[in-house]
């Protein structure tokens, strides 16, 4: 395989909250010969001042991101809707800059959310992971990777492969765990009421790990896991990925 | 106007999620939703998508050119002999149909099911003016009956279990206790029976009004729109400006797109197309037909490049069955006509946003109503938009947020730069440590606490990812 070079979008969250799903990630890449690197002055993509209603803000904050990326070849997050909201809005964003229109639909060519970038462009399905022990994980379909960008098959042929995994599907994969960024805390009780009914179906599958592609569905549904005291873990698929290829080394 | 209670939008959905008999009936919407892929998938779904896009096609060119088609069907609906009015709001549009109605000396009028007369608030004129107006729906007659403005855009009587409707007709209609749906329903047929015979004036709306013949089109599963528009003398049409089509075959698109989205049905029970009032010789229909045809700010989301797409809207409802948020809050909580997700759009649109400010928030933005909606409006980008309106858009459609925008700018100034959102992560992971036990934070300060009512939040990372990278140079996870 030709050696092939990616810059990593780690994203604010993952930054700040989930670094060991930025590390698992960069592990991920570099273990299928990826180069990796990390443009320091990278933030956010916008996404929160976007859904806040803070257009000028979210505009602002996609123009840095244009610059900080302007000279990767090829860019990966851990995250599908950070990835969506450069597919889906940079350009309405950025409708004021038209010297930056060509540049804009270059950054949303290269930009991969990570299992999309694994299996679409690499066409890896089989990272080599293997589990300890026989596990069974479900897997929630993250609004905007599935409906934004069609990450649907991606994670799912990614997790098939795992030795050890058993992909259980839960009902309704695809509907909203009821995060929706600002709304969970804005009308936290339609919040979680919707998250119940998601939580309800991971459980019927037995699942011990919920996985899915964005950290902030993980948080949301984590967070309730975690204070319900319930057995299943919520995990990010990259760290579950790597938690199987290091299974393999040890 | 009917009243527009969208300020409420909190307080009602926490009532609706506390009210168990709604929540039983809003699980009922998972039967609509499998109607609706079972009967895609029989259509076949790439002969679907390519009717979707005739239909935005058509639409699109229609919307472009409104003033053309809608002068084309109002010349057409005079030549077969009827009368049109074009009303400017939903004042304008009840003046009309009070004179219409005192000019024809009417004592009862029988009504189909109609969003715009919802809108208009006609009922309400009429009982006013000592008129009965008796709605012929079924569920349209539940909640006339129970004082109650529908519930979802085709079942309008969603949220009623059969218990409350029997004790409903129980008291009103003085009819004995029934537990049986459809000897409840016969109770109904018996007392609209009397009504349709007795009625001066039916009133209806129009699914489609086609410009080329000046035919309105109704789409029925009880019949009563065929019995309002034939039976009595005169028969008044109410219709939303952006529903005119221009040509008759065009109907051959759109209703499919319809029935099936909208229950899963190849085509309704009744589909009746009505081509102004009875001519000489002809043995049945109305006397005078009238069509009202209504803007109530439509023009203006016309106008609007970002809002027009919401006037593709041909009523299906597949959107609330698809909304997470509408199948959690069910419909009142929307405070007027249009509940869920297109109503979140058109709500904040016709009475301003300041009126309706909850309702562009009140969605996780999931797009689900954009998968299902025939017409793939845009929801998502919509409420988007009218979000930023809200925030940050002219004073007439600012809703004041203090606090949460001044956490914006905050916000804005951070993630500027790498080196203050270094510090700000440091300052945050320092600030959480009296709050956070095993990992997580269990409690929260507003306006945050919503959160840790029901989750808890993870704690900042001490090193977070930028900082391990930087320190391993850029080593880390080799």
């Amino acid at each position: 395989m030709a050696q092939k070079s990616v810059s990593l979008f780690v994203t604010c969250l993952v930054d700040q909250f989930y670094p060991e799903v930025g590390e698992a990630t960069v592990r991920l890449l570099r273990h299928l010969n990826v180069e990796v690197d990390f443009p320091a002055d990278q933030t956010c993509c916008g996404q929160v001042a976007l859904n806040g209603g803070y257009r000028s803000h979210a505009t602002a904050v996609a123009k840095r991101f244009i610059e900080v990326f302007r000279n990767s070849e090829t860019i990966v997050a851990p995250s599908g809707s950070c990835v969506a909201t450069i597919h889906t809005h940079y350009a309405d964003l950025l409708r004021g800059y038209p010297e930056l229109a060509a540049e804009v639909a270059s950054l949303q060519a290269r930009t991969y959310e990570l299992s999309q970038y694994l299996v679409d462009v690499l066409g890896v399905e089989d990272v080599g992971a293997h589990l300890p022990s026989p596990t069974r994980v479900t897997y929630h379909d993250c609004c905007h990777a599935l409906r934004d960008l069609g990450v649907g098959a991606q994670p799912r042929k990614l997790l098939s492969a795992v030795d050890g995994a058993e992909l259980a599907e839960m009902k309704d994969s695809a509907s909203c765990c009821g995060f929706g960024g600002t709304f969970a805390v804005k009308f936290a009780d339609i919040s979680s009421a919707i998250l119940r009914e998601k939580l309800r179906n991971v459980e019927v599958t037995g699942a011990s790990v919920l996985t899915a592609v964005d950290s902030s569905c993980l948080m949301h549904m984590g967070g309730a896991l975690r204070r319900q005291g319930s057995r299943t873990r919520a995990v990010h698929l990259a760290e579950l990925l790597c938690e199987g290829i290091e299974g393999e080394r040890a | 106007m009917t009243d527009v209670l969208s300020e409420h939008f909190k307080e009602q959905a926490a009532e609706a999620l506390g009210n168990a008999t709604i929540q039983e009936s809003l699980d009922r919407l998972v039967n609509f939703r499998q109607g609706r892929v079972d009967a895609i998938a029989e259509y076949g779904q790439e002969r679907w998508d390519a009717l979707s896009q005739s239909a935005r096609e058509i639409k699109r060119e229609t919307l472009e050119h409104l003033d053309y088609y809608l002068d084309e069907l109002s010349r057409n609906v005079e030549r077969a002999g009827g009368h049109v009015f074009f009303a400017r709001d939903a004042a304008e549009a009840n003046e009309y149909v009070a004179k219409v109605a005192a000019d024809n000396g009417v004592k009862t009028v029988i009504k189909s099911k109609s969003m715009v007369s919802e809108e208009m608030g006609i009922a309400d004129v009429l009982e006013a003016m000592g008129i009965e107006p008796v709605e012929t729906d079924l569920g349209e007659y539940i909640i006339q009956l129970a004082r109650e403005a529908p519930y979802h855009i085709i079942a309008p009587a969603l949220h009623k279990s059969k218990e409350e409707v029997s004790e409903l007709f129980e008291r009103i209609l003085g009819t004995p206790a029934e537990s049986d749906i459809t000897a409840l329903a016969g109770v109904a047929r018996k007392v609209l029976r009397e009504k349709f015979l007795e009625a001066d004036m039916g009133m209806t709306g129009a699914n489609f009004g086609v410009a080329e013949t000046g035919t309105i089109v109704m789409v029925t599963n009880e019949g009563n729109g065929r019995m309002c528009s034939s039976l009595p003398r005169v028969h008044v049409a109410t219709m939303g400006m952006e529903r005119v089509i221009p040509r008759l075959r065009d109907v051959a698109t759109y209703l499919p797109l319809l029935t099936r989205s909208a229950t899963g049905q190849r085509i309704s029970s009744y589909v009746s197309f009505v081509t102004g009032p009875r001519r000489s010789g002809e043995e049945d229909g109305p006397q005078e037909f009238h069509l009202v045809i209504l803007d109530n700010g439509r023009s203006r989301m016309l106008a609007d490049p970002e809002l027009r797409e919401a006037l593709y809207c041909i009523r299906c409802g597949a959107c609330l069955n698809a909304c997470p948020v509408y199948g959690k809050v069910g419909g009142h909580a929307y405070g007027w006509v249009y509940p869920g997700p297109i109503g979140a759009v058109v709500t904040p649109s016709l009475v301003g946003v300041p009126k309706a400010k909850d309702l562009p928030f009140a969605s996780t933005l999931c797009g689900a109503c954009r998968d299902v909606c025939p017409l793939k409006i845009d929801i998502p980008r919509m409420l988007l938009k009218l979000r930023s309106d809200a925030v940050e858009g002219p004073p007439e459609t600012r809703v004041p947020r203090s606090v949460e925008s001044l956490m914006m700018r905050a916000w804005r100034k951070t993630v500027a730069g790498p080196r203050l959102f270094t510090l700000a992560g440091k300052v945050t992971s320092a600030a959480q440590w009296p709050l956070s036990r095993q990992g997580v934070l269990r409690w929260l300060p507003p306006p945050l606490s919503g959160w840790t009512r029901t989750r808890d939040f993870p704690r900042a990372a001490m090193r977070p990812f930028r900082a391990r990278w930087r320190k391993d140079g850029g080593s880390r996870g080799g």
